[in-house]
């Protein structure tokens, strides 16, 4: 229900953008979203940009694992 | 020890937790059951059969998601009457079937509108545009959910017995936290709003195991670099503006209040149901098909009987099994050979 | 000269004789002149490698390649794969009529040069004209023999317990640069099709190891199909990492985008060689700068292929059950 991409904007036109999806250049609109600027980071869906996106941050999976574990164990 | 239940509310998340096998990592008191979230699963025969009558008039052009091509309705798919020669066309965005409207002038070309707040904005977006551009040849076909019904839905269900939810992420961009916020505290039930990374997944799973543990019925934004609490303001003011909400009929749910979106009055030249009026039979869920229990976590698709043995990808009975987000398509793709 | 192929071209007259006259002055060579019934192989004794394939690729055109490209590196690699050196082809046109004589040009330019990159002669050919919309533009089959040096081991489907598995590049690039092409998605990139001759890559890994089982390459289906088809036929098992195999990031991204899986994406340039595990190293070295080791055979989860997934887990890689499609849920 929501494949969504994150997409970088190139350029900028009336209602839509370029988007670079990482070697992978489309034109999207910009219809359902406001505020979009040269440089932005976006989350594209079914061709239109649905909001902004920040970086994802690394995380040691294991560590997340290891906390999901013990939080499972953990006694009330 | 008894297991805590985690509702994945979203077919992507769904698809995304197979993939990765992330089940196989988890501890075993966590049981992870699949929810309503695959508007594919979701849309009733009627829809396809809609689709596919107006697909089967001479002159119309048939726009539709991938996702719906090999969904099967009374009488075969989408696919099937393409092979047969109807025009149905995949697109990948509800404005490439209005470009395909503004070139074909001397055809109808219809849009089959299937998704949750994702994606109905999107289409919203696309019919102020074809009111823009003035083109009167361009049909939406909705068969747009909303998806908070439905969890109150099972929320209430005494079946159900879910501790926590998973919350689709991209959903969520649109709607904000705070629909999230009235369902948690009304059921006091925690909610985690959940990316689609395995690190993301794995983080929503950790939350949502804390807040159930400690008995909190809060929700959290894990997904904080997308969602954030208000949402896309703009989306949902051109949704509401675009559409209504009406009751619907949910595939092997029934019918919710106030959980499908048509087409307003003003809007009403581009819908599709009132250009084409064509006669449909009635649903009738397929004998032994358990999509209804499965989309509500009740049932594990292994305990359906036609599992594998009726109903395959390649000779689907319901939707959850050619949905490419369907929990059967990602059991029996995954997961079927132990 | 006419502009465009007509029905006339494929009745056995004047107008046919003078296409395939135009088509054997491209491909000249000694038998092909000869323009017998069949044509006259001068083969050393031993075994012959023998393929077949038939190309309705569409578009004809497409970033990377074109169907008479792809009609000779289809071939030079399924004969290759084998372990033969690829020596002679044939020809087969189907042209739709219409199709206009400047695209059968380029097309047959195509042939010719991928057939003289990979030193195969094209020896024997026919041509059909049909009727409109009886063909996509033009349909091409082409067979190809190869010969096995009797003194290599035999290379065959069957792979060993403890072979590692090496690929020569990224996948997934020939079937999303066709989409691209083919669907008007709209979406810009540098994705190329891979399609190329593979003898001399698969000719450098056969002289760098003599523990070679299997060599195949993974065109319709994608890589997890072609590993599927081994894994059965060997009765073994096989186990890939996700994080090892090669996938060029445009690529990724815009399955991505598409909601498609690379795994089963179409290649025309790769290919994955079984060889005893000793000899990965070298073999990975002797194919070249992009290649990797992907995994390996196992004598659990027999006819089986799991993937071992990035965040650490394992799960299965099933055939491909229908054609992915874009999508958007």
């Amino acid at each position: 229900m929501c494949l969504a991409v994150p997409a970088r904007v190139e350029s900028l036109g009336k209602g839509y953008a370029y988007v670079d999806f990482g070697g992978v250049r489309k034109k999207i609109s910009l219809g359902v979203l406001n505020g979009v600027k040269k440089g932005d980071h976006v989350l594209v869906h079914a061709g239109f940009a649905i909001g902004k996106v920040g970086r994802a941050e690394a995380e040691d999976t294991l560590k997340v694992l290891q906390d999901l574990k013990d939080a499972v164990r953990e006694d009330l | 020890m008894k297991k805590i239940r985690l509702m994945e509310v979203c077919g992507t998340h769904t698809m995304a937790i197979a993939r990765s096998g992330l089940k196989r990592l988890l501890p075993d008191e966590i049981e992870l059951i699949s929810g309503p979230g695959c508007p594919v699963c979701v849309t009733p025969q009627e829809a396809i059969d809609r689709g596919m009558k107006l697909a089967g008039i001479s002159g119309v052009i048939m726009t539709t998601f991938g996702d719906m091509i090999r969904v099967p309705g009374s009488g075969g798919s989408l696919d099937d009457i393409k092979k047969d020669g109807a025009d149905i066309r995949v697109v990948y965005s509800c404005l490439d079937a209005l470009d395909i409207a503004e070139r074909n002038p001397s055809r109808k070309v219809v849009f089959m509108g299937v998704g949750f707040e994702t994606t109905s904005p999107t289409a919203a977006a696309t019919v102020l545009e074809a009111k823009r551009r003035k083109v009167d040849n361009f049909f939406i076909l909705s068969n747009f959910k909303v998806i908070f019904p439905a969890l109150e839905a099972i929320a209430r269900s005494k079946k159900a017995r879910v501790d926590g939810f998973i919350c689709p992420g991209h959903v969520s961009v649109i709607t904000g936290s705070v629909p999230y916020e009235r369902f948690a505290e009304k059921h006091k039930k925690p909610c985690v709003i959940t990316g689609f990374g395995d690190d993301d997944i794995l983080d929503g799973i950790r939350r949502l195991v804390v807040l159930v543990r400690s008995g909190s019925s809060s929700v959290e934004i894990g997904y904080d670099r997308a969602v954030k609490k208000r949402g896309n303001i703009r989306a949902r003011h051109i949704l509401e503006s675009v559409f209504r909400t009406v009751d619907s009929e949910w595939r092997g749910l029934g019918k919710i209040k106030k959980s499908g979106l048509k087409l307003k009055n003003e809007y009403a030249s581009f819908d599709g149901e009132k250009e084409f009026k064509v006669k449909v039979p009635r649903s009738l869920l397929p004998e032994g098909c358990a999509c209804g229990e499965i989309i509500q976590g009740i049932l594990s698709p292994r305990e359906c009987r036609l599992f594998g043995k009726g109903c395959t990808p390649r000779k689907p009975v319901g939707p959850c099994m050619v949905s490419s987000e369907g929990t059967c398509a990602a059991y029996y793709k995954y997961g079927r050979r132990k | 000269m006419k502009k465009t192929v007509t029905l006339s071209h494929g009745n056995g007259g004047r107008l046919m004789h003078e296409l395939i006259e135009t088509l054997r002055v491209k491909f000249s060579n000694r038998i092909l002149d000869e323009m017998a019934d069949a044509a006259e192989l001068d083969v050393k004794s031993g075994k012959i490698a023998f393929s077949t394939d038939s190309y309705v690729v569409k578009p004809l055109f497409f970033p990377g390649g074109d169907i008479g490209k792809l009609a000779v590196c289809g071939t030079v690699n399924d004969v290759s794969m084998k372990g033969a050196k690829p020596l002679f082809i044939s020809l087969a046109l189907i042209i739709e009529e219409g199709l206009q004589f400047s695209v059968l040009e380029k097309i047959a330019r195509s042939i010719r040069k991928t057939a003289r990159e990979a030193g195969v002669k094209i020896v024997t050919g026919d041509v059909k004209v049909v009727e409109k919309g009886a063909a996509d533009g033009i349909f091409i089959n082409t067979s190809g023999i190869g010969v096995i040096d009797g003194k290599m081991k035999r290379i065959g489907s069957k792979a060993r317990k403890g072979d590692a598995i090496v690929i020569n590049g990224g996948i997934a690039e020939h079937g999303m640069a066709i989409l691209n092409a083919r669907e008007g998605l709209g979406f810009e990139s540098a994705i190329k099709s891979d399609c190329r001759n593979l003898d001399l890559e698969a000719e450098r890994c056969l002289k760098s190891s003599k523990n070679i089982s299997v060599m195949r390459d993974p065109t319709r289906g994608g890589l997890a199909t072609a590993l599927n088809e081994i894994a059965s036929s060997s009765r073994l098992g096989i186990e890939i990492c996700e994080k090892d195999i090669p996938v060029k990031p445009s690529v990724r991204n815009l399955c991505d985008v598409l909601g498609l899986d690379p795994l089963y994406v179409a290649n025309e340039g790769k290919f994955v060689c079984f060889v005893a595990g000793a000899d990965a190293e070298k073999v990975k070295k002797a194919i070249g700068p992009r290649a990797r080791i992907i995994g390996r055979v196992t004598s659990s989860h027999k006819k089986e292929v799991h993937l071992k997934t990035k965040v650490g887990s394992s799960r299965i890689l099933p055939v491909l059950e229908s054609d992915q499609l874009p999508r958007i849920c």
